[in-house]
């Protein structure tokens, strides 16, 4: 089956039936709530003062519920009517807009400590119509510009999609660097198709002094471990260092016997040219 | 579900209303008292970002006269109570926002309000 931004916008693809599909989905739910602690952790948020969000194409909660769960304030905003609804029913803490990122957000510079997104943008890069302003550059530069300016300084912006391409990935950081964001793309699980996860990770102010994260490695995360940030990779790489010098080369034996002679010792072999060397396995 | 916080928060973003586009102005609202967990931490944390007037002006247009119409200096307890009713426990259930320059009408359903502009309006 074709993707589903393929099919239709996305107000009409998650109609009634779907945004219930979706939401109920165990396997949706799990994938989005794993890319959402992810988001967070990438995010790098100070840890003891509580953070006011934007989830940006919040659908029905599913990332929401796990930014109240964390103790955060959250403003959500969804172009779908249908997946809000569920939303509401699902009594989620944040705030919900109905509004279409792809038209700019009317929020106030400063406004949010930060922002995440999980599995939206790749919906701004199809046309609908034909208008000027429904093109996926100018809609891309909107989305963009407006969330620069509603981001304080420094933050960070961190944003989860699925390119069909690296054109794609070009297009949106290439946008989204003219937009004023520093920052770029983290991949984890470069290798793994179904694994595979690409985050924007955008930095507002700081002159670029952050550094863009690593993505994780390896096949794919193990079934119950939520994805650990660099921390463990680390550790594995270091057990693949190359095999330990021996201590007691030749040159070690013949250092300690010129002393043992200087200090008069008797009884020290003689050197020759089998001093120090391995002894053949069979003797 | 539209909280004053977030109110505060929001401009017009219609094309071309830049200037005096803050804040929206409320129209025949009806709003729903709901608790909320009361957190000093992040009240503090936030009240630079809070544009005071605004967020008076919609306090006492939703009959809210608690807070001072200055930001007073000292913090007490009795204020944040006040701060944490008004920003985080009001919430909007049905009505319209008003753009107090263009006029523009962003409607207010089911507490949520409706951003979405018209091809012509986009900027």
């Amino acid at each position: 089956m074709s993707r589903p931004e393929l099919q239709a916008p996305p107000e009409l693809y998650y109609g009634d039936t779907e945004a219930k599909k979706y939401t109920n989905n165990t396997r949706v739910q799990t994938i989005q709530a794993d890319m959402t602690y992810r988001a967070l952790e990438l995010l790098n948020l100070p840890e003891d003062q509580p953070a006011f969000l934007l989830d940006i194409g919040c659908g029905s909660g599913l990332s929401g519920e796990i930014l109240d769960e964390e103790g955060y304030h959250w403003v959500g905003v969804d172009v779908a009517p249908s997946m809000l609804e569920v939303a509401l029913e699902r009594e989620v803490e944040g705030d919900l807009f109905l509004q279409d990122i792809g038209q700019g957000f009317g929020f106030r510079p400063g406004s949010f400590d930060g922002a995440i997104s999980i599995s939206v943008i790749q919906w701004l890069l199809n046309a609908e119509t034909s208008h000027p302003t429904s093109s996926p550059p100018h809609r891309l530069t909107r989305f963009f510009t407006t969330l620069h300016s509603a981001l304080r300084n420094p933050s960070r912006a961190v944003l989860q999609f699925y390119p069909t391409s690296d054109d794609q990935i070009q297009l949106i950081t290439s946008i989204a660097q003219k937009a004023g964001f520093g920052g770029g793309v983290v991949i984890d699980y470069p290798n793994s198709k179904k694994a595979r996860k690409v985050f924007l990770c955008l930095f507002v102010g700081s002159g670029g002094a952050q550094q863009v994260p690593k993505g994780l490695e390896g096949e794919e995360e193990i079934e119950s471990g939520r994805a650990k940030f660099e921390a463990r990779r680390e550790r594995s790489g270091k057990k693949r260092d190359k095999k330990r010098k021996s201590i007691k080369d030749k040159d070690w034996i013949l250092k300690k016997k010129e002393l043992y002679r200087k200090r008069g010792k008797e009884s020290v072999p003689n050197d020759s040219k089998y001093t120090g060397r391995k002894r053949r396995t069979v003797f | 579900m539209v909280r004053l916080i977030t109110h505060n928060l929001l401009a017009c973003h219609a094309k071309g209303c830049t200037t005096n586009n803050f804040p929206l102005q409320f129209k025949d609202v009806s709003i729903e008292l709901r608790e909320a967990e009361f957190n000093p931490e992040f009240l503090k944390g936030f009240m630079p970002r809070i544009e005071w007037k605004a967020l008076v002006d919609a306090a006492r247009q939703l009959g809210d006269t608690t807070l001072p119409s200055e930001m007073p200096e000292m913090v007490d307890d009795e204020f944040l109570k006040n701060l944490h009713h008004a920003l985080l426990e009001v919430h909007v259930e049905e009505g319209a926002m008003v753009c107090p320059n263009c006029n523009h009408v962003y409607p207010v359903s089911n507490g949520i309000p409706n951003m979405l502009l018209a091809e012509h309006e986009i900027a």
